[in-house]
């Protein structure tokens, strides 16, 4: 078998992936790519597989049939490479409250091998692109719920990953906060060439050409543009028409918190 | 400098920070071991006689008997607030940026288990420093042949923490582990009172004190403070560090262990 070139390979490649928990089977055979320089959308409700998909990504769990890869290195055999180019933000917080955001990029530089010397300009740069280059010495915990969330988000490129992880990262904020944070993250692929895989069950976090995946009880539904899956499978409706119609789900898609 | 040593410093240093910043933290762990010895070991001397056993070649105070058993007790509740802190990151999230970090994981908890050894490290000298101001005075080179022992026994109690991280599901279980595993391992072993006392008194109690490995983390100390090694001690000390750290890789190991096998 020929070994894809790191650098040509897709940010993220995800084939065949199966996983259960006991008798119930939370992933069944789904395959995904995240080309880089893209902003996917994986699009399901609570309970569909996202965070499961998430934890095999990062290996959290082991993948136990199917394979992971990351820029052509395959999570199994080779974590050290695919997690060195991963920057993951998890649903739920994963900040220190009790350090300053300069010492948790500090804490999460280390993890990475990455010397304070080398995290400072890092830091700084990053801080500055989402506004908050003056709160670097301010405890985590006085943060506002979006700032905290935008300073997840740069703290997960802190190492100039390939690919970027966002699990449900606007859970809980405002329709305003969540907005500008997914434009954030859109912009940060169109610049920095990162791969960005974003779960959530909220379909305005979707923009109209944006690639999206439908995950529903561990299955994949359909993917393809939400321009396309909304006009092929809703007619003339929106992508929400075409969500609940291809999972028939009364579910909470909207526009959120 | 290597990204290995960066990774193991990085986490010593939060570790550190994270301690100097719980300030009650630092004087809780230090007040349950001085209670002991400023007031029940007052209460004691008067009715325990302690025969010359080594490592001592007099007869001693209850207090200087005391003192390495309540440095194994710092280190016995360093190791559980190190298993309570993991279970509390793991419930908030913040142990997934540990997990997802691209060196092995029995390395980064290693490092962590490490990091836990030297923050009881600092609660061992001071409480030492203390005592001696109380007037246990053990030779200034004990001080030093001490550290290996502290070091060793402090991985044994840190590693079975971490192993009972990995099975504690939630914080609130963690009552259980006071009451099965801290208060068990402390009350049956040899740090408040020699098993030879014990024997005297319940059989029973003394076989299990005996293969308690909190006896031997005691024991250890207790010689190394004298500049004497009790190799039965080093033996099951190591013996079952490495059974601990073993087991608490394996549960933390996605692949096999514990915490991967959960949803």
């Amino acid at each position: 078998m020929t070994r894809p070139d790191p650098q040509a390979a897709p940010a993220l490649d995800v084939a065949g992936i199966s996983h259960s928990y006991g008798a119930r089977q939370a992933l069944d055979d789904v395959s995904l790519t995240v080309p880089r320089g893209r902003f996917v959308a994986l699009l399901g409700i609570n309970g569909a597989g996202k965070s499961t998909l998430f934890n095999l990504i990062t290996r959290l769990f082991v993948t136990r049939s199917g394979n992971i890869s990351i820029c052509g290195h395959p999570v199994r055999t080779e974590a050290r490479a695919a997690l060195a180019r991963t920057g993951v933000v998890f649903q739920s917080r994963a900040l220190d409250l009790s350090l300053t955001v300069a010492q948790n990029f500090r804490y999460q530089g280390a993890l990475h091998g990455m010397a304070w010397r080398d995290v400072q300009p890092r830091m700084t740069t990053l801080l500055a692109r989402i506004g908050l280059d003056d709160r670097a010495g301010d405890k985590v915990g006085r943060l506002s719920g979006g700032q905290l969330r935008r300073v997840e988000i740069a703290r997960a490129l802190l190492h100039d990953p390939h690919l970027l992880l966002c699990d449900e990262a606007t859970v809980g904020l405002d329709v305003k906060s969540r907005a500008d944070i997914v434009a954030d993250v859109h912009r940060l692929a169109a610049e920095d060439g990162v791969g960005v895989l974003w779960t959530t069950h909220l379909i305005d976090e979707i923009w109209p050409d944006d690639p999206v995946i439908v995950l529903h009880k561990g299955c994949i539904l359909a993917r393809g543009p939400a321009r396309d899956l909304a006009r092929d499978i809703a007619g003339d409706g929106t992508l929400q028409d075409a969500f609940l119609k291809l999972t028939g789900a009364d579910a909470d898609i909207g526009v959120g918190a | 400098m290597t990204g290995w040593w960066i990774c193991a410093r990085g986490i010593f240093w939060r570790e550190m920070l994270r301690f100097f910043q719980q300030k009650e933290r630092f004087f809780a762990a230090l007040v349950r071991p001085l209670v002991w010895l400023f007031i029940f070991a007052a209460g004691f001397r008067a009715v325990l006689g302690l025969s010359i056993t080594p490592p001592y070649v007099t007869y001693v105070h209850y207090e200087v008997y005391v003192v390495p058993g309540l440095c194994g007790m710092i280190q016995l509740f360093n190791g559980m607030q190190s298993s309570l802190s993991m279970v509390y990151d793991r419930e908030t999230g913040a142990m997934r940026t540990l997990l997802v970090s691209p060196f092995p994981r029995s390395f980064v908890l290693s490092a962590k288990l490490v990091a836990s050894v030297l923050v009881s490290l600092l609660q061992v000298y001071t409480f030492l420093l203390i005592a001696r101001i109380w007037g246990v005075d053990p030779p200034w080179l004990g001080y030093l042949a001490a550290a290996p022992a502290l070091v060793l026994s402090g991985i044994v109690l840190g590693a079975i923490g971490l192993f009972i991280s990995s099975a504690v599901k939630q914080l609130e279980n963690f009552a259980g582990v006071m009451n099965f595993v801290i208060f068990p391992m402390f009350f049956a072993s040899s740090a408040l009172y020699p098993l030879w006392r014990v024997r005297e008194g319940s059989v029973l109690l003394y076989q299990i004190g005996q293969i308690n490995p909190f006896t031997h983390c005691v024991e250890l100390i207790r010689f190394a403070l004298y500049l004497q090694i009790n190799w039965l001690a080093l033996a099951v000390v190591i013996g079952s560090g490495a059974l601990f750290l073993g087991a608490a890789l394996w549960a933390y190991n996605p692949s096999r262990g514990l915490v991967g096998r959960r949803g």
